[in-house]
């Protein structure tokens, strides 16, 4: 076996190096040529600052915009800290939600299950109590940051926006529909709607009824 | 299940299909020494390689030397990494410290060096909340490479094994590792990591960025060089992702065409080596005999996991919600596409979901499960793959044997005790070290303290799939167990190393033993391996070694949870 050591050594060193050195700053040179947007992580610009990315999904609360899907990444999408929930299908958690304990005024225990997020979904989209809901509306991603929903999803969503907007829900679904990727080759993959650059378009079309900031600006 | 994911999945198999040739033949050429389009390049990286190391080309080993080799190789690739990962404090770049909360403590260290290094890549962190960049290239990305170089050159050596006759060597590991490595993955790499980028895949060395929403919230984008690991991952068949939620992650895995570039390179190189097994035996017949096990397999996977996750979960469905199990899933690869990857993913020792399979239905969490249970046989690991494989096959034939009272030959080469016994080890290692684990973690506060998410029957799934998943040398998780305490980094660390060595050890022992023989001649009492009958027969050992060992632990975890959800149970 100790003659095996030479060979051992100066292979996992030179393979190292090529491997772990060259190789990825070759990819990173060539790519940051090549696709330099895309090498930069697809950043949306706007008035020289960073707004987020086409990739990565983000909060969106109020009624003007359309809403992404519910997030177990940290506090709600956040990119620094990716998560699914995890929780399994006979998670009680999961299928019937935790309600606030009373007894402890100061923390809140509470998690919202899907019958949670569905009873909110239809509130906040005027539906019916037993309307059918998409179920990307009311689970959370894998990835805690999936910047897409659903056609229907959208669909269910476009008369809330287009009320909050002062536009016509026409104008509203044609946003969405410029918005909407197809499958793969037909194939692979499902239709999705970014919420990212569907809320930018909405933004750009209806500059008037813009949303003022809701949330705190960053600390 | 919906038509749709059904064509989805005879669109992939039949690419799958379609490039085995090719590449089979590929393989066989690079690692037969031959010239290919890329010698004129590569040679002299090669000559100038093998003068490093102190080894000559037509260098030629035993059993035992190859196998010294590969465990020096591994040893070296693990120690440097446990180094790299103590240290990586010191280094500079990247992310900010901040951001990197898990501590890289000694066991934690020790779990992910053993992980990368044997192509598990089983992950007790969370890669944006713990690794530097520079940890991620020249550790882990660099790991990706040559663990998985090595567990293909360790492959063809298995098939030496049976090629070559009257000898006691198997080639040379340098040599082997040296070729896999320049001609079959780094080109790959490097062309599919460019279309990553191109696709969407961030590659750079930007620290976290700060974003300012559009509601005027604030968010912290993690970045980093992603494409140069995420192709190489599944490549190479380790798994381990860039960040904590792996293919999942928007940046690792944008598109469903990504996705599709990532599962190919999964499934194309160890389904093409079966290819060149039965080419360079001159029975192709066989290589398309085992590869039909193998499509039929996947395919059933498929088709139950499928149904499952579309069927969803009752109680949902019951409150209105339509489409299926969406849970733990992106809406860009739906329910196919997240099925496709968790088939793809498990038989292919991989362990880059794109969908969490903590949230799977029962049954759907079910066939990941068994195909890790089964070793791996459809496609498999890199190399390893095909000794997954053939090992089952010669149980089938050892049982076949018995049934018509005949020693049993395989490609002309007699399996006689000696070489039963060494079938008998290697079948015996993975159902011991899983069941073993599992057993310990379950009645241990060490073990049971790692259900923190989910608990029950399901949690009793968390655990038999950590080990299933690591023993396979995978790395898939149901991410809701807590795994990063010492007992659970310690015992997934010793099932890794025995999926590893404990493996490929016997599968080179028997090697050896194969080489040794001639060839005896086909005569009318030889059991013909290239046939549909043969096909059933290795179909059916699967089947039945696989529930013979695992079907108890199944019914606790998986089948009990399914009865529950179904309401039988309250």
């Amino acid at each position: 076996m100790l003659r095996q050591l030479r060979p051992a050594l100066m292979s996992v060193l030179a393979f190292t190096i090529i491997t772990g050195l060259f190789f990825p700053f070759a990819i990173t040179g060539i790519s940051q040529v090549l696709f330099p947007k895309q090498a930069r992580g697809s950043l949306i610009e706007q008035n020289g600052k960073i707004i987020g990315s086409e990739l990565i999904g983000q909060t969106f609360a109020q009624p003007g915009y359309f809403h992404s899907r519910p997030s177990a990444a940290g506090g709600g999408y956040d990119a620094g800290a990716s998560s699914g929930s995890n929780l399994g299908p006979t998670s009680s958690k999961l299928i019937k939600g935790i309600e606030d304990d009373p007894a402890t005024k100061d923390a809140d225990e509470s998690y919202s299950g899907i019958p949670q997020l569905a009873v909110a979904y239809r509130k906040e989209n005027n539906l019916a109590a037993d309307a059918s809901v998409p179920a990307d509306a009311v689970t959370r991603s894998a990835s805690g940051l999936d910047p897409e929903i659903s056609p229907e999803n959208a669909a269910l969503q476009a008369p809330r926006v287009a009320a909050a907007r002062k536009l016509g829900e026409d104008a509203v679904r044609k946003l969405v529909d410029e918005n909407t990727a197809g499958r793969t080759l037909g194939l692979f993959g499902e239709p999705r709607v970014n919420v990212v650059l569907l809320n930018l378009a909405l933004d750009k079309a209806a500059p008037d009824s813009k949303p003022k900031p809701a949330a705190s600006p960053a600390p | 299940m919906k038509p749709l994911d059904f064509f989805q999945y005879v669109a992939f198999l039949l690419i799958v299909a379609v490039l085995v040739v090719p590449v089979g033949n590929y393989l066989a050429r690079v690692f037969s020494g031959e010239t290919t389009f890329l010698s004129r390049i590569l040679r002299p990286a090669e000559k100038a390689l093998y003068r490093l190391m102190g080894v000559s080309a037509d260098q030629e080993m035993d059993w035992k030397s190859y196998t010294y080799s590969f465990l020096a190789f591994s040893l070296i690739g693990t120690i440097l990494l446990y180094a790299l990962l103590r240290l990586q404090y010191l280094l500079p770049g990247g992310p900010e410290a901040k951001y990197l909360v898990t501590p890289l403590t000694p066991d934690l260290s020790l779990n992910t060096a053993i992980s990368f290094s044997t192509t598990t890549t089983w992950q007790a962190y969370g890669g944006e909340t713990t690794m530097r960049y520079w940890t991620q290239m020249l550790g882990l990305a660099a790991q990706n490479f040559m663990a998985a170089a090595g567990g293909l050159a360790v492959g063809f050596a298995f098939l030496r094994g049976f090629v070559r006759q009257r000898t006691s060597s198997l080639g040379c590991f340098w040599v082997d590792l040296t070729r896999a490595l320049l001609y079959v993955l780094l080109p790959l790499a490097f062309i599919g990591s460019l279309a990553l980028v191109f696709l969407g895949v961030p590659q750079n060395f930007m620290p976290y960025v700060e974003a300012s929403t559009i509601e005027g919230g604030s968010q912290i984008i993690a970045q980093g060089p992603v494409a140069a690991l995420e192709l190489i991952k599944n490549l190479g068949t380790n798994g381990g992702g860039f960040f904590n939620v792996n293919g999942a992650h928007p940046y690792e895995n944008p598109t469903p065409l990504t996705n599709l570039i990532e599962m190919l390179a999964i499934a194309v190189l160890p389904a093409g080596f079966v290819y060149t097994f039965g080419k360079l035996l001159d029975r192709p017949r066989l290589g398309w005999t085992l590869l039909g096990v193998m499509f039929t397999l996947f395919a059933a996977g498929l088709l139950i996991c499928g149904t499952a996750e579309q069927g969803g979960i009752p109680q949902v469905a019951a409150l209105g919600v339509s489409g299926g199990n969406m849970e733990g899933k992106e809406v860009r690869f739906g329910i196919g596409g997240s099925v496709l990857t968790a088939i793809t993913t498990s038989n292919g020792a991989t362990g880059s979901y794109n969908s969490m399979h903590d949230s799977f239905t029962p049954i759907g969490g079910l066939v990941p499960l068994i195909n890790m249970l089964l070793g791996e046989i459809v496609f498999g690991g890199l190399g390893t793959g095909l000794y997954s494989m053939i090992m089952i096959a010669l149980v089938g034939l050892f049982l076949a044997g018995l049934m018509v009272g005949r020693t049993p030959e395989f490609v002309g080469k007699t399996i006689g005790p000696p070489e039963v016994k060494l079938i008998l080890l290697y079948s015996l290692v993975g159902p011991g070290t899983v069941l073993l684990l599992t057993a310990l973690a379950v009645t241990t506060p060490g073990g049971l303290a790692g259900l923190t998410t989910n608990s029950g029957p399901h949690g009793f799934s968390e655990i038999l799939y950590g080990y299933a998943s690591s023993m396979a040398n995978n790395g898939q998780n149901m991410a809701g167990l807590s795994a990063n305490t010492p007992f659970y980094n310690f015992t997934m660390a010793i099932a890794m190393m025995a999926g590893r060595f404990a493996l490929a050890i016997p599968a080179l022992a028997l090697a050896s033993h194969l080489a040794v023989q001639g060839r005896r001649p086909t005569t009318v009492g030889t059991l013909p391996t290239d046939t549909l009958q043969f096909g059933v027969i290795v179909l059916g050992t699967a089947i039945i070694v696989g529930a013979l060992s695992f079907l108890p632990a199944l019914a606790i975890g998986p089948i009990v949870e399914q009865l529950k959800m179904i309401g039988s149970l309250r």
